[in-house]
């Protein structure tokens, strides 16, 4: 209000402080209550704190203190401690032992006292001396209507900075004072902590603290509102500065020369300056359309207009905005843009580059970025129709009605976990192939809206696929998740298992592949048990180790009186296995003796290995449950017969018993180059040897590309691996998986926001308080701080009240 | 005692006599020496009664509902006065999951017959009170549970026995005398005194529960309700347009159910009265200590409303001599003469029929009206006594629906799993499952568990996992402050870490005086998720299991005490938390740096790279591909996976050797190449000191 008579009396503003116990190294003088009041020099502030004893509390305090001394003498404004001597008690030094307080004296009147814990570090220390002492200068709000009133009255008379704070004595409210004691004269300042009245103001995101331009100077008729600029950068000294340096000056600039040599205020604040084409015949449209662009950008960059005509130097014919930026380095742009919008635009994206680098923690941003490539493949596929019509969708209604009165095959999965609808794919590729041919039902069921069914049939998690077949327990299916060993699964589930055989002509036809001709593609081997018809207990257990096979393997049983021929034919003593590999034309005959259901399926499982396989996708595990080291022939395409005819002679002589040899063909199995890739770094020659120690140390040796791969090199080299005389080209990598990244760390966040709202409390109290009236008050009112009700608000929130009492108290000046 | 001490002697006199005797004792009365024992009695056939009855039955418990009336649910055979149920009976959400259709049905009791939901009894979305009255009956019926009806408990007393399950017998005497030994005792006989506030005058006071429902006979008059519960604004519902004016008194402001999230609350569907108060058609809403009250009736039969203060003084004077309010203070709101003045306050426990050996004592001030219970609804004063039911609110009294049915068949359901391992040895069930189907097995039940979601906040799912955290066990609907003693209750062992499941509101999102409809009151983001205001799901890993103090000191506002590490999944519109990378990713995430492993999963053709060029394989390859149960995938998802740079391109693989760093192959442990920047440090690791 006063702008003259608060200039004079800011020359002379000192800040005090009394102590007794004061030990640490405050550079400010230190003195006795007597000697302070009458050090105190007339119109000069003084921040005093008294202090009776040092405790930890006060040291901490005065370390902040001591540290705010040195900016507040900039603003004129002295620090003193006083020594609260026992003898002559001040009214000022209070009586508790350890009692903090501070004050503010202008000249050697009291303006307000602090709680020590409102002035808990050097920006709330300054925040709160210089909001004290412009309290004229800036106005505290809490309402949109005392905004508006102080709008109307200063329209055509003065310009406002307003800002937002979230609170008292934060950094930010502290560049606001320090913008205020610098512009307070030229422009009015007005503040709030009131959420509410920023609301009202601007769209804008209100997390973080805000200062508006008010241009209310020019308005003259009192209707119009003053026109409102937000500042985009945070709220620090150095940014308010210059925002308010650039709303100083000119809106437009008209020049005439060169635009790589004109330089206006904003180049020299670091923003870059627009320069909008024009010409003379077009002047007045030109004009208008920069004056549009002046206002976008305002307190962005400095917008100049430039009239070819006038223009000594060459411009690129099609240019109309030339963008000068402050760096030094950077080049003049010459743009032809079309749309006004754009200026803003390029300017605004290349401006961001550099903000942008603050957001930029890039691991943040990925966490939110699918690694899990099922989820993402199923979430690609999601827009694909599938020909889901091909299986019967089952419901609560139907499903006990469908599964009993047909063999049905059934799959329970989950719309919403990809790794079920990833095999529904697999599971409608078998529909369709199936399609017409089989007599089981392929059935499905979505347990996201059948989840009782799905409970009910004891499948608490996806995908699942069930076999249901009259006068049967429902049978899992256990098999790889893919088309080829569902199908496989199925066929095999068309003839029971293990079969009976009525004859011994059957059971030629069933060992030589006759009898189920269109089932050899799906089990390379048929078993069969030769049992007396009297080995009941045999029976029983061949019998479930075939239903436990069941869809895997193919076997059959015959036990008919004339069983012996059979046996002797295979010159095998009953109960026997006879084993039927159709694709080598052999029948092998293994003794069952004394065994037990778990021990037959072990038999038929191993048997079913065979001696050198080609490895795949689909049957390594099986390979790898035998915890030997693969020897891996890598091979592009079929495989090499002389190889072949190598490993296998030496296989049968037991020679490779202590690996298990395989070939692996890359144009079957292509993800094997991913696999020499690994071990070689790029894709070798091949055909290619290599021997994979998985399960102790994960060595990889490769047989030396020199040598021809015959018996004796083979087997020199084996045994050399044997004995550690070779070395491997590449040890597997033995880390454990991680989490590939973090993730949220939601309760760190609660804890931030947390003490952001302890450390808001004092200013929430503060804003309760009436600033007004404080305002109204004559600064040199000795009534100034009679109601400090920042102390007795703070007494709803805090229990510590003995020492608050005191501060309502009416102070007086000694 | 009896039966049983007794029958050696009857062991001479040969096989008919023991008959004959038999008989002779079942049919005369029976006499207080020779209790009838039971393992289990049930105090009430109301839905609490009825719904442990059917657990009991189904788990072959030997067991008896003792029920005073001759039907089951009695108290609907009055109450609600104006027979309109406001608990919802949406009968169409568009979904067929059963589960999840029991988040909008508030009325069916939990059974495995769907013919027993409540949707089959009325088509009404509020009921008719008489519908559950059927539903009630038929329930009972259809299942065969044992009810004794007529049956009046008159006293209810213990005796020590060491043999007895809990050391001692709760002995129930019915109003013939006979005596019931009982081993575990769950009362469920609901609310059923009257509230009653005593002052000056309350004698002229009409009750809820004889108050006429005929609109007639309000016509023309001024009436005063006592009261701002769903019954004072039900009762004004059905006479507010016949009044001259209703005026509403109550000790503390309207609490408005829509915002506080508590069903108990006042509901929209009564709250006509706040419309015509708030648009000044003469009623109104008061807010008064109701025991500062008196009530004068003048020589017109008028009732005049006065301070209790003034009748003191005036102790013996004729009414008009009384001092009113309006005496000194001429603009007293309470001025007007009132035709009738009508009692609604609610209902509290009838303490009266156990004796003080029970030791059954009432809540603190905020929940008075109920039996203090601990969190396993067990009484704090009787082992082997159990509240079930709407007297067992005071555990989640104005905060979930432990009151209500569609919350308590929850509780009952979670106190019988409860009795199953204390006494029967029975662990809560559980299903076990290997460590890569943790997230869908969290999903699926965030997306259709009806317990969770109508409890929420009281029961919560637990996960315990097991040694090496390769597999874990999910437990489901546990009493989550409980949580100290999970070990005793479920029978199982948490000793590798355990994740809590539950549904939370956002914390200062309900309140009586909160603006529930404030624009940024949703949050979309899921980095944001912690700022969720809608009911969404909330985990807790623990890597201990917390302790009994830890539960109980637990910060101000916590369900549950600090955790290793906390998840919310955001808030969603339509409750349906299946979004792969909104929902399930960050799930995952979370549940992946708790567990310290990678839990993606991943096609059979990756783990067959992964297992030929690592030692270690991710959980997925291991519990899947290894087995023999790899996904194998079809071609149009491998083309999605290469389109994605997530999965190798077989076509140009061991050509381009430069971008071989960027390949999923790499993705293995230690080196992945999306997050080259500081090693992820997991919850496991490094938060210990929190």
């Amino acid at each position: 209000m006063m702008p003259s008579s608060f200039s004079v009396f800011r020359a002379g503003i000192s800040f005090v402080m009394m102590c007794i116990f004061y030990t640490s190294a405050v550079d400010s003088p230190e003195l006795s209550p007597q000697t302070f009041f009458s050090t105190l020099q007339p119109g000069k502030a003084t921040l005093v704190y008294f202090c009776q004893a040092e405790s930890p509390r006060t040291s901490m305090f005065l370390e902040e203190l001591n540290e705010a001394a040195k900016p507040l003498q900039d603003y004129g404004i002295s620090v003193a401690k006083v020594n609260c001597v026992t003898e002559e008690t001040s009214r000022y030094c209070g009586s508790e032992k350890d009692l903090i307080k501070a004050y503010l004296f202008r000249g050697n009147i009291p303006l307000r006292e602090f709680p020590t814990d409102t002035l808990f570090d050097v920006d709330a220390i300054l925040a709160h001396v210089l909001f004290a002492l412009l309290f004229n200068e800036v106005k505290y709000i809490t309402t949109l209507g005392d905004l508006q009133n102080i709008e109307n009255a200063l329209k055509g008379k003065r310009n406002i900075a307003f800002s937002y704070v979230r609170a008292i004595g934060t950094p930010e409210h502290r560049a606001v004072m320090e913008a205020a004691f610098v512009y307070g004269t030229t422009y009015q300042f007005v503040l709030t902590t009131e959420i509410a009245v920023l609301e009202s103001i601007g769209p804008e995101d209100i997390e973080y603290p805000h200062l508006y331009f008010f241009y209310c100077k020019q308005v003259l008729d009192l209707t119009q509102p003053c026109r409102r600029i937000l500042m985009k950068q945070s709220l620090t000294t150095l940014n308010i500065h210059r925002f308010i340096k650039t709303m100083e000056a000119p809106l437009l600039t008209e020049v005439a020369g060169d635009p790589t040599q004109v330089s206006t205020v904003h180049l020299q604040l670091g923003l870059p300056l627009v320069f909008i084409v024009g010409q003379q015949a077009t002047y007045e449209a030109d004009r208008t359309t920069a004056e549009w662009v002046a206002w976008r950008l305002l307190g962005k960059a400095g917008v100049l207009l430039l009239l070819r005509d006038s223009l000594e130097v060459d411009i690129p014919h099609d240019t109309n905005v030339i963008i000068r930026r402050a760096e030094e380095d950077t080049q003049v742009e010459f743009l032809a843009l079309s749309h006004i919008d754009l200026i803003v635009f390029h300017l605004e994206s290349t401006m961001n580059v550099e903000e942008m680098v603050k957001y930029e923690d890039m691991a943040e941003l990925n966490i939110e970025i699918q690694d899990d490539e099922v989820e993402e493949t199923v979430y690609r596929d999601r827009k694909r129709q599938l020909p889901l019509e091909l299986t019967l969708e089952l419901t609560e209604e139907t499903f006990h009605a469908t599964v009993t009165a047909s063999d049905s095959i059934v799959l329970f999965y989950a719309g919403w976990q990809a790794v079920s609808m990833a095999f529904l794919q697999s599971y409608i590729d078998v529909a369709i192939k199936l399609k017409g041919t089989s007599t089981m039902l392929l059935a499905r069921v979505n347990c996201a809206d059948w989840s009782h069914v799905c409970t009910e049939q004891n499948v608490t998690e996806f995908p699942v696929v069930k076999m249901y077949k009259e006068g049967q327990n429902p049978v899992s299916y256990t098999g790889m998740l893919g088309t080829e060993d569902l199908l496989k699964f199925i066929q095999l589930n068309r003839i029971s298992c293990p079969v009976n055989i009525t004859s011994v002509q059957e059971a030629e036809e069933y060992l030589n592949g006759e009898l189920y001709k269109d089932l050899i593609s799906y089990s390379s081997m048929s078993v069969l048990g030769l049992f007396s018809p009297t080995m009941t207990r045999a029976k029983e257990e061949f019998t479930e180790a075939g239903s436990y096979l069941k869809g895997y393997v193919t076997t059959g049983i015959y036990s008919e009186e004339d069983v012996l021929r059979l046996s002797s034919k295979y010159t095998v003593t009953l109960p026997a296995l006879l084993l039927a590999r159709h694709k080598e034309g052999k029948i092998e005959s293994i003794p069952l003796v004394n065994v037990h259901v778990h021990d037959i399926v072990q038999i038929i499982t191993n048997a079913s290995l065979e001696t050198f396989p080609e490895i795949t996708v689909e049957n390594l595990p099986t390979y790898l449950r035998l915890q030997k080291p693969l020897l891996i022939l890598f091979s592009d395409g079929g495989i090499d017969l002389q190889h072949e005819k190598t490993i296998l002679r030496l296989a049968k002589k037991k020679y490779l018993d202590s690996v298990t040899p395989c070939w692996l063909n890359l144009k079957k199995t292509p993800v094997g180059r991913g696999v020499l890739q690994a071990y070689f770094g790029t894709l070798p020659p091949l055909p290619l040897l290599v021997v994979v120690n998985l399960h102790s140390g994960g060595h990889v040796f490769a047989f030396p590309s020199d040598q021809a791969v015959t018996k004796q090199n083979l087997l020199l080299w084996l045994k050399k691996l044997e004995a550690g005389l070779e070395s491997p080209i590449k040890v597997l990598p033995a880390q454990e998986w991680k989490p590939p990244l973090p993730a949220y760390d939601f309760l760190s966040m609660m804890d931030a926001a947390a003490s952001e709202h302890l450390a808001r409390k004092v200013p929430e109290c503060i804003k309760e308080t009436d600033m007004h009236e404080s305002d109204k008050e004559q600064p040199d009112d000795k009534s100034a701080i009679t109601e400090e009700s920042i102390g007795t608000s703070k007494m709803k929130h805090s229990s510590r009240s003995s020492w608050l009492e005191e501060i309502k108290k009416p102070l007086s000046s000694p | 005692m009896g039966l049983s001490t007794v029958a050696p002697l009857w062991g001479a006199p040969g096989l008919l006599l023991t008959i004959a005797l038999h008989l002779a004792l079942y049919l005369r009365p029976a006499q207080a020496w020779a209790p009838v024992h039971r393992d289990y009695c049930v105090l009430g056939a109301g839905p609490a009664g009825l719904q442990m009855a059917y657990f009991l039955q189904r788990a072959g418990r030997d067991y008896m509902v003792f029920e005073r009336a001759p039907v089951p649910g009695s108290f609907f055979t009055r109450y609600p006065r104006h027979r309109k149920l406001i608990s919802i009976n949406k009968r169409y959400t568009g979904k067929t999951n059963a589960e999840f259709n029991l988040r909008h049905d508030w009325n069916s009791l939990l059974s495995h017959d769907p013919r027993l939901l409540f949707r089959h009894y009325s088509d009404a979305y509020y009921p008719d009170a008489n519908d559950m009255v059927r539903y009630l009956s038929d329930f009972a019926e259809r299942l065969g549970l044992h009810v004794l009806y007529n049956t009046t408990i008159a006293h209810v007393t213990v005796n020590k026995d060491r043999g007895a399950w809990n050391g001692h017998y709760f002995i129930l005497t019915d109003h013939r005398g006979q005596a019931y030994q009982c081993s575990v005792l769950l009362v469920a006989t609901g609310l059923s005194v009257p509230n009653q506030v005593d002052f000056p005058g309350s004698e002229y006071v009409d009750g809820y529960e004889s108050v006429s429902v005929d609109p007639k006979d309000f016509e023309g008059q001024n009436v005063l309700i006592l009261g701002r519960g769903n019954s004072a604004f039900e009762t004004a519902e059905n006479i507010f347009s016949v009044t001259n004016f209703i005026h509403m008194l109550s000790r503390s402001r309207v609490r408005l159910s829509w915002a506080t999230h508590y069903v108990g609350d006042l509901r929209a569907i009564n709250n006509g009265l706040l419309d015509t108060y708030q648009l000044k058609s003469l009623d109104g809403l008061l807010e008064s200590d109701l025991t500062d009250l008196a009530i004068v009736k003048d020589h017109k039969g008028k009732f005049h409303i006065t301070l209790k203060l003034f009748m003191e003084e005036f102790f013996n004077q004729s009414s008009d001599a009384i001092p009113l309010p309006q005496d000194n203070n001429d603009n007293f709101a309470m001025r007007v003469a009132y035709d009738r003045v009508i009692r609604c306050l609610g209902w509290k426990f009838d303490f009266s029929i156990f004796s003080k050996s029970l030791r059954l004592s009432s809540g603190s001030e905020l929940s008075e009206k109920y039996p203090l219970v601990r969190a396993s609804y067990e009484s704090k004063g009787s082992r082997g006594l159990f509240i079930l039911g709407t007297a067992s609110h005071s555990v989640d009294y104005r905060k979930s629906a432990g009151g209500f049915i569609h919350g308590f068949r929850y509780t009952v359901r979670a106190v019988h799993r409860l009795l199953e391992q204390r006494h029967h040895g029975v662990a809560w069930p559980s299903t076990e499952h290997p460590i890569t189907h943790l997230a869908s097995a969290i999903i699926r039940r965030i997306n259709e568990a009806s317990g969770l979601y109508q409890m929420f906040s009281v029961l919560a799912d637990v996960v315990l996992l097991k040694e090496n955290a390769t597999t874990f066990e999910y437990l489901e609907e546990f009493p989550m402050q409980m949580l100290a003693q999970l070990e005793t209750i479920t029978g199982k062992r948490a000793r590798h870490g355990l994740f809590v499941i539950n549904m939370e509101y956002g914390r200062n999102y309900s309140g009586p005086d909160k603006d529930v409809f404030f624009s940024d009151r949703s949050v979309g983001h899921m980095e944001d998720a912690w700022l969720s205001n809608f009911l969404h799901p909330v985990i807790y890993y623990y890597r201990h299991l917390p302790t009994e103090q830890e539960v109980r000191f637990r910060p101000a506002g916590w369900p549950l005490p600090r955790p290793s590490a906390l998840h919310h999944v955001v808030e969603d519109f339509l409750t349906d938390w299946t979004a792969p990378v909104g929902h399930i990713l960050p799930l995952r995430r979370f549940l992946e740096n708790c567990l310290d492993t990678d839990l993606r999963s991943f096609y059979a053709e990756s783990c067959f790279l992964f297992a030929l060029t690592h030692q270690k394989l991710p959980p997925f390859c291991q519990q899947g591909y290894l087995r023999t149960q790899g996904l194998v995938g079809t071609e149009s998802l491998r083309q999605h996976g290469v389109e994605s740079g997530l999965l190798w391109d077989s076509a140009t693989m061991g050509q381009n050797q430069g971008a071989s760093d960027q390949r999923p192959g790499d993705h293995g442990p230690g080196g992945h190449p999306l997050a080259p920047g500081p090693p992820v440090s997991p919850f496991n690791s490094n938060k210990e000191e929190l």
